[in-house]
């Protein structure tokens, strides 16, 4: 009986999930105007649901301030308190408002995720584009290099490279966004490489144009579209993997509020039967899903794949 | 036969040199860090004394390269010196946890093969189907779910209720019928979170044969769709089939550590997590370079079998 009535709920959440997308979408188009209100109107619901989901990600990252009740760090009340009115989630493993560390965890794990992304994305398709356009022995070395870091399990590397330079947020950044650059920079390079070998290019050349130019403004337009889906799916990966290091308690450090770490602080609850470690882990899972869904969208359009 | 086996051999050699390199990296790595090792580890607060025996005893007044041909050699001979935290032998930790790590990845790789490839096979007979929408949208979710959040769910739903073990301790005297029953849990996290994966690719690969000419031809002779699937499809679609299902298993490799962290099971990953924060590096040194090895191993295996399935790989000219 409980499981007919946990499935019920379920279906009422996907239901209500879809709803919300559609009206989303529709609200968005109407705003907008042009080729976005046009791209919008032919969107799939998931994707307006994705579209939703992370427009309110960010907003509760940016508000945090506003909407958290009490401060990131304050201890408020005794241990594991259950839900009430004054402590919406309850409390944690040290007395810290479980709802206020919900709301800056958007803060700190989404963005130090967006961060490392961001960067890995620079130095990957930096690399990438720079390797396909000049080609030779710059090409070889890049890519027999990329080659090696590959052969070596991302999440392993990370593990042992943190070892070797202890576990701080700037090394984190510095040595997810080292190791997932090479996952960019055979992309980037893939896609130039088709760039590269067109005639208009050449054309750029015998007009004398320089590398730099030749990279920004001849290349990296035609490359962009299958790159900018690359960066939602590069997030995605990158989300996973700080939730998981700081999961292990090697990511991001106490006291700064972060959902992998709430997740593995809080976790002897479940035994008793209590949902609010799993609410953290929702909320990683909940973000992931959403920008699978609008990468979807972009890819198919990018593709100009029917089914 | 003779042109399988140099294929084979000259696989093998690349997978050893690729291997050689990794074991470069892994044992170089600790050179990255600028300034010196040992003061590093032992804080600002170590004395010139302290400092220096530590370097002796990390063998630190060596130079680099005759320190990497020590580890290596001891390595290949299964000793990977001792642990910094507690100066056991490193071997002697990993033993019994190595094994304990495989039977994890075995059992969860034995439920999970099977499944994908029957619900893959399935959802391409049946594609566009409810069947089909529904399990590719699971296949999505499940695909975006950490690895811990899947394991918290089971354990909120069967570990509750106390029909299985939320902690998956092992020891010597446990009988293989009871390992199985107490490592359910972390396998069926491992299985759901392979799964969607493989389930999505051999669609793939399935899907995209059944538009080539030959598909139409038999159809048109009037098969049915489940004889034209096993008997024309799938031999041609092996190789992305095998080649996918051996990422998996290396992906097990590194799922395995997130998921022995929260079943609390005595396994590699366990002892790798434990030693990061104590910063014991020669311990995940050879952790990492084992499972490295394992990774190298399955990717090395993937590529041999899906030229095997595929005459015209082997005959390439």
């Amino acid at each position: 009986m409980s499981f007919l009535i946990a499935l019920f709920w379920i279906a009422v959440a996907i239901a209500g999930a879809l709803t919300a997308g559609w009206l989303f979408l529709k609200i968005a188009a109407s705003v907008t105007r042009g080729g976005t209100a046009r791209a919008l109107r032919s969107a799939p619901v998931t994707a307006g649901f994705g579209m939703l989901v992370i427009l309110l990600y960010i907003l509760v990252a940016l508000l945090a301030p506003v909407i958290a009740p009490y401060a990131e760090r304050e201890v408020v009340g005794a241990q594991f308190l259950p839900w009430d009115s004054t402590h919406l989630l309850g409390t944690d493993n040290l007395g810290r408002d479980m709802f206020t560390r919900l709301v800056y965890g958007a803060r700190n794990t989404v963005g130090i995720a967006f961060l490392t992304t961001a960067l890995a994305f620079s130095i990957g398709s930096i690399l990438g584009l720079l390797a396909a356009t000049v080609g030779g022995w710059m090409d070889q070395v890049l890519s027999r290099i990329v080659d090696i870091l590959m052969a070596i399990p991302s999440l392993i590397f990370s593990l042992l490279l943190l070892t070797i330079f202890g576990t701080s947020v700037v090394t984190l950044i510095l040595v997810i966004a080292t190791i997932d650059s090479t996952r960019v920079f055979r992309l980037a390079r893939s896609v130039a490489l088709n760039i590269v070998v067109m005639d208009y290019i050449e054309a750029a050349k015998l007009r004398g144009e320089g590398l730099w130019r030749l990279i920004t403004r001849e290349i990296l337009p035609n490359a962009l579209a299958p790159l900018v889906a690359e960066f939602g799916l590069r997030f995605c990966f990158v989300f996973l993997m700080i939730s998981a290091l700081s999961f292990l308690g090697v990511g991001i450090q106490p006291p700064t509020a972060d959902w992998g770490s709430m997740v593995k602080d809080n976790a002897a609850l479940i035994t008793f039967g209590d949902v609010t470690p799993l609410l953290p882990a929702g909320a990683i899972a909940l973000l992931t899903v959403a920008v699978n869904f609008v990468v979807d969208w972009m890819l198919h359009r990018a593709s100009g794949l029917k089914e | 036969m003779s042109i399988i086996w140099s294929m084979i051999s000259k696989r093998l050699a690349l997978g050893l040199l690729t291997l050689f390199v990794i074991s470069i990296i892994i044992f170089g790595a600790t050179e990255l860090l600028p300034g010196d090792l040992a003061k590093n580890i032992l804080g600002q607060s170590a004395t010139p004394e302290t400092v220096a025996a530590f370097r002796k005893e990390l063998g630190l007044d060596l130079p680099a390269h005759t320190r990497y041909i020590n580890w290596l050699l001891g390595a290949l001979h299964g000793d990977f010196g001792t642990s910094l935290a507690n100066k056991r032998p490193i071997a002697d930790l990993i033993a019994t946890r190595l094994s304990n790590t495989l039977f994890l990845a075995l059992y969860a790789a034995a439920i999970a093969i099977p499944l994908s490839l029957t619900l893959g096979i399935l959802a391409a007979l049946y594609r566009n189907s409810i069947f089909d929408r529904a399990a590719n949208a699971m296949a999505l979710t499940s695909i975006s779910f950490p690895e811990f959040f899947v394991a918290y769910i089971l354990i909120f739903v069967l570990a509750q209720s106390g029909w299985f073990p939320s902690m998956a301790r092992m020891d010597a005297s446990t009988t293989f019928t009871e390992a199985l029953y107490r490592t359910f849990l972390p396998a069926l996290t491992l299985t759901l979170v392979v799964t969607a994966h493989m389930m999505r690719m051999t669609r793939a690969a399935l899907i995209n044969l059944l538009a080539s000419p030959y598909i139409e031809m038999a159809r048109l002779k009037g098969m049915s769709p489940a004889r034209v699937i096993l008997k024309h499809a799938l031999p041609n679609a092996l190789a992305p089939i095998i080649t996918v299902v051996a990422l998996n298993l290396a992906y097990l490799i590194t799922g395995v550590v997130v998921v022995e962290a929260v079943f609390v099971y005595p396994g590699l990953g366990q002892l790798m997590v434990d030693s990061v924060s104590k910063r014991d590096f020669p311990v995940v040194q050879a952790v990492a370079l084992i499972f490295a090895a394992a990774y190298v191993l399955l990717n090395l295996t993937a590529d041999v079998l899906s030229t095997l399935s595929n005459p015209r790989l082997i005959h390439r000219k």
